[in-house]
């Protein structure tokens, strides 16, 4: 089971300063697509509020048939706890800095949510979390602390910690940014084993390009706060229509 | 001069001091805990109730919380013991005290760790107990080392309200024997001894606390 995304009309201020203006993107139950474009254009912003860890000012953001809407013109009011809950319990997000707990164990990490906010007995928990850490390559890790680990191992921990929940889609806001080049592998794999999955909606910031071609559904070129382009993959790497793409792709690929 | 004189008459003292000690941080450490979880997270009216607690027993002179609790007090109809009074006094100062380091230690928790609780969905009160409290509790323990410390210190005064503890018993001895210098440093001593055991201690749980939540393997 997995769920659709759609934005309408959304509005995002940080103060008086615009991010995202009459922004719109639709993303299908099951789709993988990425943002990419320079930094500083509000991509993670998109992915904050489908989070709900950054409130909006005006338009509707609709996840699988829940919407959320900021009538116009009115003073951003939030969410209730129980609309805030329910969304959350179908968005999982993988952070740049992997945000793991410091001070639980590997296996701790995965167990902890489940059984606390999911209501998962202990055994069910860590029955399940075996299984992702054997997904992730770190069954041997199950003990250790986030600390003991290397960047790439933690990225793969968090991204088994964000399955654990059990989402129906799953935001990724630069997952290798943070690695050294050699550990990047690694975590892309993860990635792309999750890509082929049907019944998870995948919607990742990245600037490894190569990668974004290759997994994606869709890919979407982002400028100052909307889409300025979207398209397969293939279109938007071969044949980009809009000038700031191809300055963008260029500068990028070739920088 | 023969320091060992006066030792087995300044111990039974010394132990009044350390009991008195003792309870008043046992008292502390809930006070500051549970003042600390309000300034840091609780309601507004339950700020407002922690914020004045601290800064009353923070911005007044021990010594006159003391008398006040011992003098006014009866007044009111409430008669305590004097050990239960020096107790209550020096467990509301440090606890106003220690209520400002579980605050700051709370603070210290990166938004990050917030964000990620939040998009596991943790409510508010799990975040709390289960991933910001126990990573703060590492930050807390050396201020808290400190306290205690100040704590034992501060339980000479009880001497002023008639409790028999070690700078009671030490004065009292002196004003027999005349031996002023060997007396207060037996005292200094003892004092001193139980400074660091109490350090000691705490470093022992700062160990615990830090391999247990993996900041040491
Ligand atoms: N918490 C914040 N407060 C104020 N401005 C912010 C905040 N977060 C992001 N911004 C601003 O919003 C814009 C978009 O940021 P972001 O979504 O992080 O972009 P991207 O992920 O594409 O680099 C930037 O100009 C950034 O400075
Ligand atoms: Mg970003």
């Amino acid at each position: 089971m997995s769920a659709s995304i759609e934005f309408n009309q959304l509005h995002k201020r940080y103060g008086a300063h615009p991010v995202l203006r009459d922004f719109d993107l639709k993303v299908q139950a099951g789709e993988t697509v990425t943002l990419i474009g320079p930094s500083g254009s509000g991509k993670s912003t998109v992915l904050r509020i489908l989070m709900t860890l950054e409130p909006f000012q005006e338009g509707c953001l609709t996840l699988d048939g829940i919407s959320y809407h900021q009538p116009h013109g009115k003073p951003p009011f939030f969410a209730s706890d129980v609309h805030l809950h329910k969304v959350r319990a179908k968005v999982g997000m993988v952070f740049q800095s992997f945000n793991l707990f410091p001070h639980m164990t590997v296996l701790r990490n995965l167990v902890e949510a489940p059984t606390a906010v999911l209501g998962l007995s202990r055994d069910e928990a860590e029955g399940r979390a075996v299984e992702l850490l054997h997904m992730v390559g770190l069954s041997d890790k199950a003990k250790a602390y986030p600390g003991q680990l290397s960047g790439g191992q933690q990225q793969r921990v968090a991204i088994a910690r964000a399955l654990a929940m059990r989402p129906q889609v799953l935001l990724f806001d630069e997952p290798t940014s943070a690695l050294d080049p050699e550990l990047v592998g690694e975590v892309l794999s993860v990635i792309r084993s999750l890509a082929h999955e049907h019944d998870l909606t995948m919607l990742m910031v990245t600037h490894e390009m190569r990668f974004a071609r290759e997994i994606s559904d869709r890919v979407c070129f982002f400028e100052g706060g909307r889409i300025v382009e979207q398209g397969k993959p293939d279109q938007i790497f071969n044949a980009p229509e809009q000038e700031r793409t191809k300055r963008f792709l260029s500068s990028v690929l070739n920088g | 001069m023969d320091l060992s004189v006066h030792l087995p008459n300044l111990l039974g003292a010394a132990a009044t001091s350390l009991l008195i000690c003792s309870l008043s941080l046992l008292m502390a450490a809930s006070l500051s805990f549970g003042a600390g979880v309000a300034l840091f997270a609780g309601p507004a009216w339950l700020r407002a109730i922690a914020f004045a607690y601290v800064e009353i027993f923070r911005g007044t002179s021990l010594l006159v919380q003391l008398f006040w609790l011992y003098f006014a007090l009866p007044l009111l109809g409430i008669s305590l013991p004097p050990f239960l009074t020096g107790v209550l006094a020096l467990g509301l100062n440090t606890g106003a005290y220690g209520a400002e380091v579980v605050r700051g230690a709370l603070r210290s928790v990166s938004q990050q760790q917030h964000e990620a609780a939040r998009a596991l969905n943790f409510t508010r009160n799990q975040t709390l107990w289960r991933i910001v409290l126990p990573q703060s509790l590492v930050e807390m323990l050396p201020s808290f080392s400190s306290l205690a410390v100040q704590n034992l210190k501060d339980t000479s005064l009880v001497s002023m309200i008639t409790i028999a503890d070690l700078t009671f018993k030490a004065q009292e001895i002196r004003n027999l024997t005349q031996d002023t210098v060997a007396v207060y440093g037996t005292a200094l001593l003892i004092y001193f001894a139980m400074a660091m055991s109490i350090v000691a201690l705490m470093r022992i749980l700062e160990t615990r606390v830090a391999r247990s939540t993996g900041r040491l393997s």
